[in-house]
């Protein structure tokens, strides 16, 4: 081997060097390359690992924490949830349809190789401007991307988030989550057990797409990366719609022993991962996997990412009833080897062995790097933010208006009216609210999902902001009427060899983990994409949290439109001049600037105690999390649904106009309610702490907000949603 | 062998929404002669046969009883020799 | 009444057909896998929505060629009642059992939206029990849906009463905007001349509770019912 053989493949002279030490010899091509795919930072996570272990992942609903395809948790009633949210970043960049859809389908796959049903997708994108045609190209290709496959499989895409900011114009983010039902008995896991069972492969034929995908995923996107385009691969969601009924069919018959989906780094990490988690070996034989094209070489075999392909370990006596249940739904199936006790995987072709490496060296040996860190210089100017020198708002109306057509806030119809939401059936809040509610059905029991991060706050602040990203989902969970049970992640960063960005990363983790510790919840699976940086300059740190929530009763779920004229607005939380890193000072002041809002985390569950007993006991006819655009956006997003606008008044006392009516100061909700419940309501809020202020009436056709006695804001609600709603298709045209 | 390669348009009385969208954004992108753009599906049919006539027949049946439907669409096929 | 489900390997709708016709309305009903080649004891066939088998070439084209469609078609042209959901519905109109093509939306987007149906002909057995003048407030999930018949095709089914339904706006009136993929004459619903095989784009098992935005859907079912028991007399 020379030293350009493993460095093409993106393996350092020192990882070379332990390879040779751990096989005693030098390794051949086929094991090299098994080995730079497994111990890519996409599969081995060798630069986060030590940063992750920090993360709370324990707690008493936890049945499976992170190491495994995806988190579980118990919800009570014999059944559990079991989700997980994964980047597609680079591919969806490359080719935007494909890229997306498969990175739905590959989600989809890691939940039903648990063993569950998959119930709901959601998604959380990030794009540069919309002002590019680029942007434009990626944001439709990867919206019908995620459309085409989701709709087709009948997995609904309930809900998720998008935001465009300039830091991703060569970078979009494309995160998947998918979330799964199952019986707590009915969990599968991924492991080769038995010496003697035998290894299945299922589902696709194995072709050249998607080689070295993992090493691609692990580098920086520049120019020659359009070069690269072929590595992507093509999703198809009628096989795996075989092959999820096929598997759970299975499962749910308790016919298999293990089972692992093919994703990143193909057969060589499903093969040594299952043998690796069960302390056993595996051989294989190449000559039996069913190929595409021919004259495949052992190598391509190997780490092809071809899509919709499962890995089986069966006991000899199920292998017929295994193979039978496959043919029945139209696909494939074939016997490629067996389970050893040696620890070795040990790979044939043409009747010679052509890699024999210890499957435990390729799946959990890799090298765990603590990379450097450092205060990035940055934050150093960032932070400064001038108030005085500011003007504070002359015009609302019109700074309201520019704010629901900022493609931000605005409506995100065009995105999800494209996803079969309904599916299934169990939709009971729809995309577009603070979080989806999908019933559980046979039971009185709904689940709560959020996907969240503001990453301008976590790059003006990753330790604040990665609290807050953890805390707006829990508060989005919270304001739908779900107790808030676990996260899982999806941690987008520059390259970690950088010593500012694995700062970033470092604090956002501390930061998310005080978050998850205080509202106890444990995050319980996820994933990190480095490297995403175009021609050296990384996106902001967007570290996005997928939250699940319980409502013990469906009946009792909440959501954020006005439901009546003549109910009382009441404004839970207090507001403070927080200016710093809001949509407000982007959007009209062209700055991203100063300190994000601080954040409380007591003050915060206290305010979450408070809105869920308000929804679970009656209280409360809508409740809102206060986000981007502050009080007067949030207002105006009450009004739209039901067309009922509002008369409003506050009071400065002391804050400045745009800090009052655009400010993002944290753990605020708005509620509405009906007036003879107000004084439960505040009774309530009192006792849990929570500064609570009545500030006005539903009503009219009019978003009306008073401050101090002049009239501010005076803007019909037909008006205001007409620029809501026309913004993003308005940016498409 | 011979290869069959088949060509499915829209009829003309069908509204090809495909085919706008491309006209409209050929005309976005300077070409302001676009007469008239049409999309459809081309395929492509590898036959054991040596004999054309058969093969033509049974190009026409494949295509009548499963490749296209007659209510929207219109097909033309050529084969090819290898 | 007993109900059957057909599966297709690709449907999704079929779990919910079958959910709504349980739990919902409490009838008696089964799957029927797309290999079978009986559908006797049945009173009433679904063909539920999905992507029977992939749809790669055109939606529903490969599924009319499976065993069970024969059956289907037999029990159709017996005058067994069938209703075909979405791609059900596609699948209808390649086997030939209805008039018509159904292709891709003229917006070129999938849509999931609610919307508001119009009952063109009170007189069918899909509709008998519905309020005249009562619009259906149901949704769509299709990316192919809208539906095609030339001219002279349109003014048969106009004149034979087949158009079932046609998408309207939440008042009534029958617009362009309304129309939610460029469906000929706003056509969301059609039947056949016998009026025993209805074809949707809309998913009435979808508009089957409150809790999910609707329960005018199972209006259709009712006609269903207060046909089948009319006719037994």
């Amino acid at each position: 081997m020379r030293p350009e053989d493993w460095r093409s493949l993106g393996l350092k002279d020192e990882e070379y060097q332990m390879i040779t030490e751990i096989l005693g010899r030098e390794p051949n091509y086929v094991e090299l390359s098994m080995y730079s795919v497994m111990w890519s930072e996409h599969c081995s996570y060798k630069n986060s690992k030590e940063v992750l272990r920090t993360f709370p992942t324990k707690g008493d609903r936890v049945l499976q924490g992170p190491g495994e395809n995806a988190g579980i948790i118990d919800i009570g009633d014999g059944l559990a949830v079991c989700f997980k949210i994964e980047s597609h970043n680079h591919p969806s960049a490359i080719e935007p349809y494909q890229g997306a859809a498969t990175g739905v389908g590959g989600i989809i796959r890691d939940i039903f190789t648990m063993g569950a049903r998959p119930i709901a997708s959601l998604n959380s994108l990030r794009l540069g401007t919309l002002d590019d045609p680029q942007v434009r190209y990626i944001f439709k290709g990867v919206v019908s991307g995620i459309a085409g496959y989701g709709n087709a499989i009948g997995v609904p895409t309930v809900g998720g988030e998008v935001y465009f900011d300039s830091s991703y114009q060569g970078n979009p983010l494309v995160n998947a989550m998918c979330v799964g039902l199952l019986e707590v008995e009915k969990i599968k896991l991924g492991r080769a057990t038995g010496k003697g069972n035998l290894v299945i492969l299922a589902g696709a034929r194995t072709g050249r797409d998607g080689i070295h995908g993992v090493t691609f995923a692990s580098e920086e996107l520049s120019e020659a990366a359009e070069e690269k385009s072929p590595e992507v691969q093509a999703g198809d969601p009628f096989t795996e719609k075989l092959l999820l009924e096929a598997c759970l069919e299975l499962i749910n018959n308790d016919d298999i022993v293990g089972i692992q989906d093919l994703g990143g780094a193909g057969l060589t990490c499903a093969t040594s991962e299952m043998a690796s988690r069960g302390g056993t070996g595996m051989e294989i034989e190449l000559d039996l996997v069913p190929c595409r094209e021919e004259g495949m070489a052992a190598y391509e075999i190997m780490i092809s990412e071809s899509q919709e392909r499962m890995l089986l370990v069966v006991t000899p006596e199920k292998e017929k009833k295994v193979h039978d249940t496959f043919k029945r739904w139209g696909l494939i199936s074939t016997t490629i080897g067996h389970v050893t006790d040696d620890g070795i995987l040990r790979i044939r072709q043409g009747g010679k062995v052509v890699a024999e490496v210890p499957a435990r060296s390729l799946a959990e040996d890799a090298p765990v790097y603590c990379p450097a860190y450092q205060e990035p210089t940055y934050l150093k100017t960032s932070a400064a933010l001038d108030l005085q020198t500011l003007p504070d708002v002359q015009d609302a109306n019109q700074v309201l208006l520019k704010l629901v057509s900022s493609p931000n806030i605005a409506s995100k119809e065009w995105i999800w009216q494209q996803y079969d939401y309904m599916a299934r059936t169990s939709t009971v809040v729809a995309p577009g609210a603070d979080a989806a509610v999908l019933r559980i059905r046979g039971t009185k029991k709904a689940i709560a999902l959020s996907t969240d991060c503001n990453s301008r706050y976590v790059f003006l602040d990753p330790y604040n902001g990665g609290k807050i990203a953890v805390a707006e989902a829990a508060r989005n969970v919270v304001c739908s009427g779900g107790e808030t049970l676990a996260i899982t992640n999806c941690l987008n960063f520059g390259s970690p060899e950088k010593p500012e960005i694995f700062w970033q990363f470092r604090e956002t983790v501390r930061g998310m983990s005080e978050a998850c510790s205080a509202f106890n919840t444990p995050v319980t699976g996820g994933n990190v994409s480095f490297y995403n940086e175009t021609d050296g300059e990384a996106i902001y740190p967007t570290p996005v949290v997928g939250m699940v929530g319980l409502l013990e009763d469906v009946e009792r779920h909440c959501t954020s439109a006005f439901k009546a004229a003549g109910d009382v607005v009441v404004l839970l939380g207090d507001t403070f001049d927080e200016l710093g890193g809001s949509e407000y000072l982007a959007l009209i002041h062209d700055k991203v600037q100063g300190q994000p809002p601080a954040i409380d985390l007591e003050k915060e569950k206290a305010l979450h105690k408070t809105v869920l007993a308000a929804i679970k006991q009656g209280l409360i006819n809508s409740a809102h999390d206060l986000s981007e655009g502050g009080l007067a956006v949030a207002l105006a997003e009450c009004c739209f649904t039901n067309e009922i606008g509002a008369e409003i008044f506050l009071s400065k006392q002391g804050l400045r106009l745009d800090s009052l009516l655009f400010g993002e100061t944290q753990s605020r909700v708005l509620v509405s309610v009906a007036a003879d419940k107000l004084n439960l309501l505040l009774e309530l809020a009192a006792q849990n702490l929570v500064p609570a202020y009545e500030i006005g009436q539903t009503g009219g056709a009019k978003l009306q907000i008073t401050v101090d006695g002049s009239l501010q804001i005076n803007l019909p609600v037909l008006e205001l949603k007409k620029a809501w709603r026309e913004a993003i298709p308005c940016a498409l045209k | 062998m011979l290869i069959a390669q088949i060509k499915v348009l829209l009829k003309e009385s069908v509204l090809d929404p495909q085919g706008q969208a491309v006209e409209k954004a050929l005309g976005t992108l300077g070409y302001n002669n676009i007469e008239k753009v049409r999309v459809g599906k081309y395929l492509e049919i590898m036959l054991a046969e040596n004999n054309r006539e058969a093969a033509n027949k049974q190009v026409r049946e494949m295509c009548e009883r499963l490749l296209i439907n007659a209510v929207i669409e219109d097909y033309t096929f050529t084969l090819v020799e290898v | 009444m007993k109900f059957g489900v057909v599966v297709f390997p690709g449907s999704n709708g079929d779990i919910d057909a079958y959910h709504f016709i349980k739990d919902v309305l409490a009838q008696p009903v089964d799957h029927i896998w797309h290999q079978e080649e009986s559908v006797a004891g049945y009173d009433c066939l679904i063909l539920p929505g999905g992507s029977s088998y992939g749809d790669y070439l055109r939606c529903g084209a490969i599924a009319r060629f499976s065993p069970v469609m024969k059956a289907v078609k037999d029990f159709a042209l017996r005058g067994g009642l069938v209703v075909g959901i979405g791609n059900g519905f596609q699948i209808l109109v390649e086997a030939g059992l209805l008039p018509g093509a159904l292709y891709r939306n003229a917006n070129l987007q999938f849509r999931c939206r609610f919307t508001y149906l119009k009952v063109e002909n009170y007189h069918t057995p899909f509709t008998v029990a519905i309020e005249h003048g009562r619009l259906l407030k149901i949704p769509i999930a299709h990316g192919e849906g809208n539906y095609y018949v030339d001219e002279d095709t349109l003014q048969r089914l106009k004149a034979k009463g087949q158009i079932i339904f046609r998408y309207a706006d939440e008042q009534g009136e029958i617009t362009a905007a309304a129309n939610p993929d460029g469906s000929v004459f706003n056509i969301a619903g059609v039947c056949n001349e016998n009026k025993n095989v209805l074809g949707m784009m809309p998913h009435p098992e979808r508009a089957g509770e409150i809790i999910l935005g609707s329960d005018d859907g199972k209006m259709i079912f009712d006609s269903l019912f207060k046909h089948w028991e009319g006719s037994r007399l």
